[in-house]
């Protein structure tokens, strides 16, 4: 007889599904099966049984082959590699749990490190605009229940957040919005036909890297002032027509991706979003959200704000918190060689760094604490397997509208395995202890 | 030979997503990233036919990809390669003092490479950061 666990926490993209049900075997050992879950979700909880993990910590020989070591051999590396060295570089923690990144926090604050999260590479554009211009959000729910004009503006769930229009935006039936989709008018703004874009009541088929400008014309438009004959490839017609419908709904969310934060104009391009939410407001209620990727790139930013007192790109060198994205951002740094190590935790920069980035962090030496084998963990000089976060141990995460949610244990980790947190818990305690001896 | 000249984006697709799941080091991610999706009439004007491997080359680098008929399209002039390894060894790492690198909107040249292999994840990766590739 096998046993289902239900309730439990997807930890694959930002929109956490908290509604998923596992089938494991009798003795608890093995997951055979995952129901409500979206392909990739399926797939990290079943790729997490496979038979040729890597469970035991390996450093690269001198041929660049690898050799099996002891986690007591990779704490002891670890905790003298960030110790001896002058800026080492701490990124990641966007695909652990809150508990995990406040212990490397700690080692950070220890060792003068530099603290990045996956946010750097993705919603990073995003929090330097906040803080420019603030944000007027809301949570998941209150789209669910109340939004009829659904904007995703340069983000495609259908593919990045699988699940995310079936539970929150689009599909479900709401408090107010009770007919589900009848109720929301639904427009994309990709420069491609996604797949998103096919399901939309309105597409605009945007020229590439010109949100900046449609932005502004919508803005412009909304005040039914003048507009050239075409803005960005899109006919002003279209741009009033739109203008028109958003300003008659009763409320509004404006969703965006990676359209806009990894083109050229970047943070401006978010600045010029939230202040067309901010003049939708002056008509109806709107509200503006970005698409988080990691599942836990929320929570890295919460407990670095809290801790202190910015989201990424955080320089404790000095002694002291510092902030400088452009300077203490983790491409810059590495480009410009001005870190001696790297500590990579839940997350791969060497398949999403670009190449002159990881080349320069393959020639320092490096720690990648990874479950998966990824091409990180394999320039890095020690991979360090652990648990799989929400599959094999639970912890506190962040879902993309900030609402925390505790992620679940399904199974437990292979024999021997240590958690991020164990691990990080016992660097901590060796870092102390060599910090302690050089003073 | 035909060169293409493109407007290059990366992204997410749910093949990319899945086959990180299921593990970087294997077949399957490659098949899903080691792609370049082009529009039908790019393809024509590249004279190539569907399924063959090319030189993507941009300021910043170069990788061979297969070069697929567009999923979502049609976007003449525009080449997507999902995010990896692949669309980074060509993308602009410039952060022009943001921190974000410019993963969107890289001007490239695209040219028949029939030979050429596509690399796996990490042999590509290892050799870019060797210099061999």
């Amino acid at each position: 007889m096998t046993k289902t666990i239900t309730d439990v926490i997807c930890p694959f993209c930002g929109t956490l599904c908290d509604d998923l049900e596992v089938e494991v075997s009798d003795d608890g050992k093995k997951i055979e099966d995952v129901y409500n879950a979206c392909v990739i979700g399926a797939a990290k909880f079943l790729h997490s049984q496979a038979s040729d993990r890597v469970t035991r910590p390996r450093m690269q020989q001198p041929d660049g082959s690898y050799k099996e070591v002891s986690y007591d051999e990779a704490v002891e590396y670890t905790a003298k590699m960030l110790a001896n060295s002058k800026k080492p570089l701490m990124y990641g923690w966007s695909s652990t749990s809150c508990e995990a990144q406040s212990v490397g926090h700690e080692i950070a604050e220890q060792v003068g490190a530099i603290v990045d999260n996956t946010a750097t590479v993705c919603h990073g554009s995003t929090l330097i605009a906040v803080q420019d211009v603030g944000i007027p959000s809301c949570t998941l729910g209150e789209v669910k229940n109340r939004a009829d004009r659904v904007i995703f503006w340069g983000c495609n769930p259908c593919h990045a957040h699988p699940r995310h229009m079936s539970r929150y935006s689009i599909f479900p039936r709401g408090f107010f919005a009770n007919k589900g989709h009848k109720n929301r008018k639904m427009f994309v703004i990709d420069p491609r036909v996604t797949d998103t874009a096919k399901m939309a009541d309105y597409h605009f088929q945007i020229e590439q890297g010109r949100d900046y400008e449609l932005l502004s014309a919508f803005r412009v438009a909304i005040r039914n002032e003048w507009l050239p004959d075409t803005v960005a490839g899109i006919p002003k017609e279209k741009i009033y027509e739109a203008a028109e419908i958003l300003k008659s709904g009763r409320f509004g969310i404006i969703f965006f991706g990676m359209g806009v934060t990894q083109s050229l104009s970047k943070n401006h391009n978010i600045d010029n979003a939230i202040m067309l939410t901010k003049d939708l407001n002056e008509f109806t209620k709107f509200s503006i959200m970005a698409m988080r990727g990691h599942y836990n790139v929320t929570g890295s930013g919460q407990v670095l704000g809290w801790q202190f007192g910015f989201p990424y790109c955080v320089d404790l060198s000095r002694g002291f918190a510092r902030y400088n994205p452009g300077e203490t951002s983790s491409n810059d740094l590495l480009r410009r060689g001005e870190v001696d190590s790297v500590f990579v935790l839940g997350s791969d920069p060497g398949a999403h760094f670009p190449i002159s980035s990881v080349k320069k962090f393959s020639e320092l030496p490096s720690v990648a604490v990874d479950p998966h084998i990824t091409p990180t963990t394999e320039v890095a000089k020690l991979h360090v397997p652990v648990a799989f976060v929400g599959v094999e141990v639970g912890g506190n995460c962040y879902r993309m509208d900030n609402v925390p949610i505790e992620a679940r244990k399904v199974v437990d980790p292979p024999e021997g395995m240590l958690t991020d947190e164990e691990f990080l818990s016992r660097v901590n305690k060796r870092v102390k202890e060599l910090m302690e001896a050089k003073k | 030979m035909t060169k293409l000249v493109l407007n290059l984006i990366s992204g997410r697709t749910i093949q990319q997503g899945v086959a990180m799941e299921h593990g970087k080091e294997k077949e399957e991610y490659r098949k899903a990233c080691g792609i370049i999706e082009l529009d039908p009439s790019d393809l024509k004007k590249l004279g190539a036919w569907r399924n063959t491997n090319v030189r993507v080359t941009s300021p910043y680098g170069n990788v061979v990809v297969k070069a697929v008929e567009a999923t979502q399209g049609p976007h003449p002039g525009l080449g997507y390669i999902p995010m990896g390894p692949w669309a980074n060894s060509v993308i602009n790492p410039n952060t022009y003092s943001t921190g974000m690198p410019t993963f969107k909107g890289v001007p490239v040249e695209v040219e028949i490479a029939l030979n050429e292999p596509v690399l796996s994840s990490i042999e590509l990766v290892q050799k870019k950061c060797r210099g061999e590739a």
